[in-house]
């Protein structure tokens, strides 16, 4: 078991399982949010019913700090040992096909901004200004007031999409790694697995940077 | 086909070895023969430097037909040359142009220290194959074709991953310097026939462990290996590697002998 960490391959079931963690509540997450779209009261219910269960709740936010934990520390110590492991590096640059992709050569550095933006985004939200609104005669946190307000600012919007465009990059690599890393790959697939990574993160960034777009341009027709 | 002529600049990395620093040399090749191979073109470099009194540049190479994984060396920061599924022994100069301008550098990685201008030392390599890169059969009279029944697709498979010459070019074009091509294909290669199959466990362990203890990278998947591999070696392999390991990393048992037991 310990041997099995330490290695290389141990540890990238570790970065691949903590990983699969946060892409499938990225997810989740993006979904769920897809209500501020439809209605403010909506969206305020929605967060109201998952901060009420305590048990989820809570559930959640242990299995995502813990797995962003271990992906930040397993990511310093495979990124430090495989900067040993190359050494020197080629005065000239790789074309085609040899070379890595975007994607796949700047892991650790969009992974890094992707960091520095999950911090940010919970500073200005879950930890923001605390408004109350009465949705149905339930008194609940008015969060969709304090998303309008954010998302008024255009460099907040700029800095969303850029973190959203790069957490995209982040899982276009990572889906496709995660089958790599777990053993799952099978020739008959290979190329499926490929486009489902794509088509995922698609998906997923679209979907999240549809969200600060459609409040900045409704707010910007309203003033 | 007759070829034509064609000048090439080449800028090679010259070291006489690990204690002293190299540097980058310029050298032209004129005339050179559409026809020629990369490394006969060097080979009239050379000739040419030694009629010079100068030191020839060192490049491994041996059997010249691309097979046995001896020769390898980055052109313009590609392993083996801008062709797929070919050695630098086999790519020819008719894939370049006149006036063409090529960097030359050894295979860089930790695990292959350099020995001079473009050889490195592969030995890495070696050490991983005698960790488990064998199976362990009775001597004897040869036994009957056919005794053991292979599937096709296994015997496909474990054939594609046996192709594998040990050029390490998976190595030189990681940016990890991960060996894990190499190894998985080993790994493969063996593990998925029945002969193979009895040690697989220990084999996976074991292999993995030297790969990792002779510090090469890890994986992180970025197909640079398979790309440059001259015998087109799967990220399969990688993957089967990965479920063996994991596997014998958890179902380990400890060797016992009749008697053991209380
Ligand atoms: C929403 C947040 C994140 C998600 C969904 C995510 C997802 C993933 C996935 C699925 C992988 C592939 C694992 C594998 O190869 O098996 C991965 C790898 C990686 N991640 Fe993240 N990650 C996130 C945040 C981060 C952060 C904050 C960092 C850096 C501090 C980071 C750095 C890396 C690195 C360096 C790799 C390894 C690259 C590789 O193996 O190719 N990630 N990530
Ligand atoms: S896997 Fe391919 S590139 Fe790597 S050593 Fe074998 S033949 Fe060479
Ligand atoms: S010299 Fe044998 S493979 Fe190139």
């Amino acid at each position: 078991m310990v041997s099995f960490i330490q290695s290389t391959v141990g540890k990238k079931y570790l970065m691949g399982l903590s990983g699969l963690v946060w892409a499938g509540f990225v997810f989740g997450h993006m979904a769920g949010n897809m209500t501020i779209l439809i209605s403010p009261d909506l969206y305020n219910a929605y967060g109201h019913a998952i901060v009420s269960n305590k048990i989820l709740l809570y559930g959640t936010e242990i299995a995502l700090v813990s797995a962003l934990v271990a992906h930040v520390i397993l990511a310093i110590l495979l990124t430090k040992q495989n900067r040993e492991s190359r050494g020197t590096r080629y005065a000239a640059k790789p074309n085609g096909e040899k070379a890595a992709s975007f994607a796949s050569e700047w892991m650790a550095i969009h992974g890094s901004i992707v960091l520095v933006f999950i911090i940010s985004h919970l500073v200005t939200f879950k930890y923001g200004p605390v408004y109350e609104t009465t949705v149905n005669g339930v008194v609940m946190r008015d969060l969709a007031r304090l998303i309008y307000e954010v998302f008024s600012n255009p460099g907040a919007v700029g800095w969303y999409l850029v973190s959203l465009v790069l957490l995209g990059f982040h899982l276009t690599h990572g889906v496709r790694s995660i089958f790599q890393s777990f053993g799952l790959l099978h020739p008959a697939y290979q190329p499926a697995i490929k486009k489902a990574g794509v088509v995922y993160s698609i998906v997923v960034a679209g979907g999240f940077i549809s969200q600060p777009l459609f409040v900045f341009l409704t707010r910007a027709v309203a003033a | 086909m007759s070829g034509k002529n064609i000048n090439i600049t080449l800028k090679v990395w010259r070291q006489k070895n690990q204690r002293e620093a190299g540097a980058f040399k310029e050298y032209v090749a004129k005339n050179v023969s559409t026809d020629a191979s990369f490394l006969e073109m060097l080979d009239a470099v050379n000739e040419e430097l030694i009629s010079k009194g100068d030191d020839p540049i060192a490049f491994d190479h041996d059997c010249r037909e691309g097979i046995c994984g001896s020769c390898g060396f980055m052109i313009n920061g590609n392993a083996h040359g801008p062709l797929k599924s070919t050695t630098v022994c086999q790519l020819h100069m008719r894939n370049f142009n006149d006036g063409d301008f090529l960097t030359l550098e050894p295979w860089r990685a930790q695990a292959f220290p350099l020995i001079k201008d473009l050889t490195v030392d592969r030995s890495a390599l070696d050490r991983i194959i005698r960790s488990g890169g064998y199976i362990s059969v009775n001597t004897g009279n040869a036994p009957d074709g056919n005794a053991i029944m292979i599937p096709k697709t296994a015997a496909d498979e474990a054939f594609n991953a046996a192709t594998c010459i040990g050029c390490g070019a998976c190595v030189a074009s990681c940016k990890n310097a991960s060996a894990a091509l190499f190894t998985s294909a080993k790994i493969s290669h063996l593990g998925l026939l029945p002969q193979g199959a009895v040690e697989g466990e220990k084999r996976a362990l074991n292999m993995v462990g030297q790969m990792d203890k002779e510090g090469f990278g890890a994986c992180t998947s970025t197909g640079s290996c398979s790309a440059s591999c001259p015998k087109d070696i799967s990220l399969v392999n990688i993957a089967r590697m990965n479920r063996d390991y994991m596997k014998a990393s958890f179902s380990k048992k400890p060797e016992t002998h009749a008697g053991d037991g209380a």
